[in-house]
């Protein structure tokens, strides 16, 4: 039966996360965003408060731990599921409304988490519990060719030798781990990349520096380079087997669980923009009517109503991605579809916002001016706009990569 | 245009004569003023070689039709959908056997809630999907273009619609309808299966559906049992639900159409557009303000001050668009349909608005399947077209937009079914659908390029018909 509301069994969890963003995240936001690169201590105690949470079962699976596909058959597989990805993605929303940077920044939820509870086998699952892990993937010379990347990784006895640099690695610097993707011979293409855990105390690895940004910048964004960097080979996640015909598809798997979480984020800072502009609108005289056709509103109100169906889209899109993960239904493309209407709604909404407000919006002294500039690296990480483009036009149109590039 | 001839006496003053061709002058040039005519804004001046250019035009047209000998067809007015400006009465109007009371009538249940996040239809919505798709498919595309340019919907269309339940299905189920319970989202897959055939033949086959929803909604005892068995048996009378009226910036609570009350009855005056097969219908359903307030009212065709008048538009032309004009129209209490305080006209314009995206999801994605091949198959530059980014994006673009437009409609027509209030969640829609659903239209032509251009492919139609989404209201009800 169609319905497309939020599941009646997680409206408590989202309603907590919320209270969470709204009375732990807000008051912090725009310190954090003027103290770039200072450790946002109170994280700590949200963090240690969501594991609490995490472990009375009450989060439904949610936070970046919780995107592992349950492959338990289902006693009634008919039975429509509403579970951890839609958990996780509407709950990421609601910390995003909060502040994104500091969602980035929460300890033990890091994108490595997600690549781990993705890949990993039981045993290492075991033994990574509790690690706060960073994911590396993009190097100074490669981005969205992630399949092309330079980083190499040597067996040598029981072990593995990494060597390569790594940047825009987020929470580089505060996690105690970083899953590095890396080749094990370049010749042999994407399949033989593979991801490893190393963790942050291995002499043979190197924070570099931390970069300066445009916007969620109390998320630390570091570069890292391996130099005869040694992991033990139980450290490769998945099997270190150089598949031909399907060994990028286990590293590219992470996507697909991650992207609606990026779409999530998207959501969540672009609506504490709209929230905020309709209030100030309707302060200002201005109130927006849905039964009244646009053209007969006041342009502001018409230029909201546009910003607010266009977000409503986005969302209903990445709540559908998450929907089809929980009841395991292949969701590439509409994870894909997702990421690209988020991203891109993120910045129309946010940036508009700034515009419907003037000089006030502009100030730092509200966070609309913030919220603009944090929306834009939705729309470029985990596959920026035009990425997702690609695969979707791919998988519309039967296109390999070679014949649509 | 025939030039009034100066008369005047031989000794009539000179001033006279002067004066009265200065009059015919005037009168002629102001017949030639821009104003609103020709599509030319009233703020267009014409310079003296300007004006001379008009009146020879004018005379070469009037030569042209005399030279012919078609004078006399022109001023002959017959009525026909392809031609705007002739008026005729409307239908010979049907007889209903009155019955039942004037209590509230019959209401369809709400469906229940299971607060389960879920894109799957039931059993019954599929299994009736699956039915409409087959018609879309089989009988609507193929024959779209005739009907297109014929402005009217064949009878063999019409009829199979009929067959399949159409015109029942917002009908209760106690009322000789097929729905158990409220049929917004139903209706909502069914219009939007119908429009991937043809948009202008999905609105003419749904337009009689529209008001037997309305009545088994919104009517009394009386008028259900008065009007719906007529449409839930096997000859259907045609039927306009009418809204719209034909001025700038309409806005369907501030009508010019008015009800003014007499006796216990009520007067109508005004002019309806984007009437549905105006000339055939035999029943209308008309908004009008009544005491400054916007109502329904029922009126049967053939009743004293209608008249209808074919108005063809840029797409939509099997649906065989008309207007409706009301002039001193009588009709008594029992036509007024619905409450007097504007809840259940709100209710019918946010339902009419829903169908109208659900149709702009269903031309979606035919235009999405069509450039889909298309640009597969097309050669330019040494590889198909597809290979192209500024090609493939832009497909990828009207999928995404596409299913946006299609989650929005589900929400707002889910939550219709259920009895939640969903005046946001439409107008969401409706605001995604009419922009989103245009550019579509918009892209689906410039994807074939030129051959996009000419009616030997469907998109120039679609984009024709998808212009109409955000503007039209009423006509279509789910
Ligand atoms: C703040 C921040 C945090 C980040 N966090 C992480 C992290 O934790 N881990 C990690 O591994 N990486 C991270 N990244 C890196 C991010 O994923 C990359 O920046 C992103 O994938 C794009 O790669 P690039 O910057 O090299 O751009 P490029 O790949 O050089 O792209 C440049 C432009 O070209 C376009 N383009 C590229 N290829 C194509 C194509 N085939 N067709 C059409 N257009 C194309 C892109 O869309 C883009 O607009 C982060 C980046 C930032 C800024
Ligand atoms: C009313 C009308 C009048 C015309 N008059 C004339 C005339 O007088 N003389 C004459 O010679 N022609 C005329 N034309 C033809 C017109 O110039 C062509 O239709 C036009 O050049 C496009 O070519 P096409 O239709 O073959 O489209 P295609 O070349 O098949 O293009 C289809 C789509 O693919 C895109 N595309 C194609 N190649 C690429 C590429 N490499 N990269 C990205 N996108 C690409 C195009 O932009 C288009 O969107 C007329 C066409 C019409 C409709």
């Amino acid at each position: 039966m169609i319905n497309l509301e939020t599941p009646k069994k997680q409206a408590q969890l989202i309603d907590q996360a919320h209270q969470l963003a709204m009375n732990m995240l807000r008051p912090i936001s725009r310190k954090y965003d003027r103290a770039e690169h200072e450790y946002p201590k109170e994280l700590d105690m949200l963090a240690a408060l969501i594991d609490g949470v995490s472990e009375t079962g009450a989060t439904g699976g949610a936070g970046a731990g919780g995107v592992r596909r349950d492959e338990t058959p289902d006693k009634d597989p008919s039975k429509v599921r509403n579970g951890a990805n839609l958990a996780s993605v509407l709950s990421v929303a609601e910390m995003c409304w909060g502040d994104t940077a500091l969602l980035l920044s929460m300890p033990r939820q890091g994108l490595g988490n997600s690549a781990i509870a993705s890949v990993a086998n039981e045993e290492q699952l075991e033994r990574y519990k509790g690690t706060w892990a960073a994911m590396a993937i993009t190097e100074p010379g490669i981005g969205s060719d992630s399949a092309n990347l330079a980083t190499t990784a040597v067996k040598d006895g029981d072990e593995y030798v990494i060597n390569g640099e790594k940047i825009y690695v987020t929470s580089g610097d505060r996690a105690d781990s970083v899953v590095v993707w890396a080749t094990l011979d370049k010749e042999l293409g994407r399949a033989a990349i593979k991801s490893f855990l190393v963790r942050k105390n291995n002499p043979g690895l190197k924070v570099e520096r931390l970069e300066h940004k445009l916007g969620i910048r109390a998320s630390d964004t570091a570069a890292i380079t391996f130099t005869d960097c040694r992991v033990p080979a139980e450290d490769l996640l998945g099997s270190p087997e150089i598949d031909t015909k399907s060994g990028f598809a286990g590293a590219m798997a992470t996507f697909d669980n991650t992207r609606p979480l990026v779409a999530a984020m998207a959501i969540g800072c672009a609506r504490a923009s709209l929230d905020l502009t309709r209030d100030l609108l309707e302060q200002a005289g201005v109130t927006i009517d849905y039964d009244r056709p646009a053209e007969r509103q006041v342009a502001a109100a018409a230029k909201f109503l546009q910003l607010e169906a266009d977000w409503e889209g986005a969302q209903l899109l990445m709540m559908q991605a998450a929907w089809m993960a929980d009841n395991r239904k292949p969701n590439s493309l509409e994870a894909s579809m997702a990421k690209a209407k988020a991203g891109r709604v993120g910045s129309d909404v946010t940036l508009s916002c700034v515009q419907l407000c003037g000089t006030l919006g502009y100030s730092e002294g509200e966070l609309l001016e913030k919220w603009a500039r944090d929306s834009k690296i939705l729309d470029i990480f985990e596959g920026t706009q035009q990425i997702q483009q690609l695969i979707v036009a791919r998988r519309i149109l039967g296109l390999t990569s070679s014949e649509l590039k | 245009m025939v030039a009034p001839r100066v008369t005047g006496t031989t000794y009539a003053p000179l001033v006279k004569g002067v004066t009265q061709s200065y009059i015919w002058l005037m009168s002629f040039l102001s017949s030639l003023r821009p104003g609103g005519r020709h599509g030319l804004s009233s703020r267009e001046t014409r310079d003296p070689i300007g004006y001379a250019i008009a009146a020879v035009n004018r005379l070469a047209q009037s030569d042209l039709i005399d030279r012919v000998g078609l004078r006399k067809q022109t001023e002959q007015a017959v009525y026909s959908t392809t031609r705007n400006g002739f008026r005729v009465a409307t239908a010979a109007g049907r007889t209903y056997a009155r019955a039942g009371r004037r209590t509230a009538g019959e209401r369809p249940a709400n469906a229940p809630s299971r607060g389960v996040f879920d894109l799957t239809p039931t059993e019954d919505e599929s299994m009736l999907v699956d039915v409409v798709q087959e018609l879309a498919a089989e009988l609507f595309r193929p024959a779209a273009a005739a009907a297109d340019e014929a402005c009217a919907a064949p009878a063999e269309v019409l009829a199979a619609a009929q067959e399949v339940g159409l015109p029942g299905l917002g009908v209760p189920e106690s009322l000789g309808g097929i729905m158990e319970e409220r049929s917004a989202m139903a209706g909502t897959l069914v219009a939007e299966a119908l429009a991937k055939g043809d948009m202008g033949l999905a609105v003419a086959a749904l337009s009689p559906g529209a008001v037997a929803t309305a009545l088994g909604l919104w009517g009394t005892d009386e008028q259900q049992q008065t009007y719906l068995p007529a449409f839930t048996g096997t000859d259907v009378p045609t039927a306009a639900l009418t809204i719209a009226e034909p001025t700038v910036l309409f806005d369907p609570f501030e009508l010019s159409t008015t009800a003014l009350r007499d006796g216990d009855g009520f007067v109508l005056d005004g002019v309806k557009s984007a009437v549905v097969r105006g000339a055939e219908a035999e029943l209308f359903v008309v908004a009008a303000m009544l005491d400054g307030t916007p109502a329904l009212f029922l009126v049967e065709s053939g009743t004293e001050g209608l008249e209808v008048e074919a108005d063809p538009s840029m797409g939509l032309r099997a649906a065989a668009l008309s207007r409706l004009h009301l002039t001193g129209v009588r009709v008594g209490a029992e036509a007024l349909l619905g409450d007097t305080d504007g809840v259940a006209y709100t209710e019918c314009v946010r339902l009419s608005r829903l169908a109208w995206c659900a149709l702009a999801v269903g031309t979606g994605q035919a235009v999405l399947d069509y450039v889909k091949d298309y640009v597969n198959e097309r050669q330019a530059f040494g590889e198909p077209i597809s290979h192209r980014q500024s090609v493939a994006f832009m497909v990828a673009d009207i999928a995404i937009e596409l299913q946006a437009m299609r989650l929005l409609t589900w929400k707002a027509a889910s939550r219709a079914t259920r009895g939640q209030d969903f005046a946001r969640e439409v107008a969401l829609a409706r605001q995604l659908c009419s922009e989103k659903g245009m550019r579509i239209g918009l892209d689906g032509v410039q994807l074939l390029g030129g051959h996009g251009f000419v009616k030997e492919h469907p998109v120039e139609r679609w984009y024709r018909d998808l212009r109409a989404v955000g503007i039209m209201e009423g006509a279509v009800l789910v």
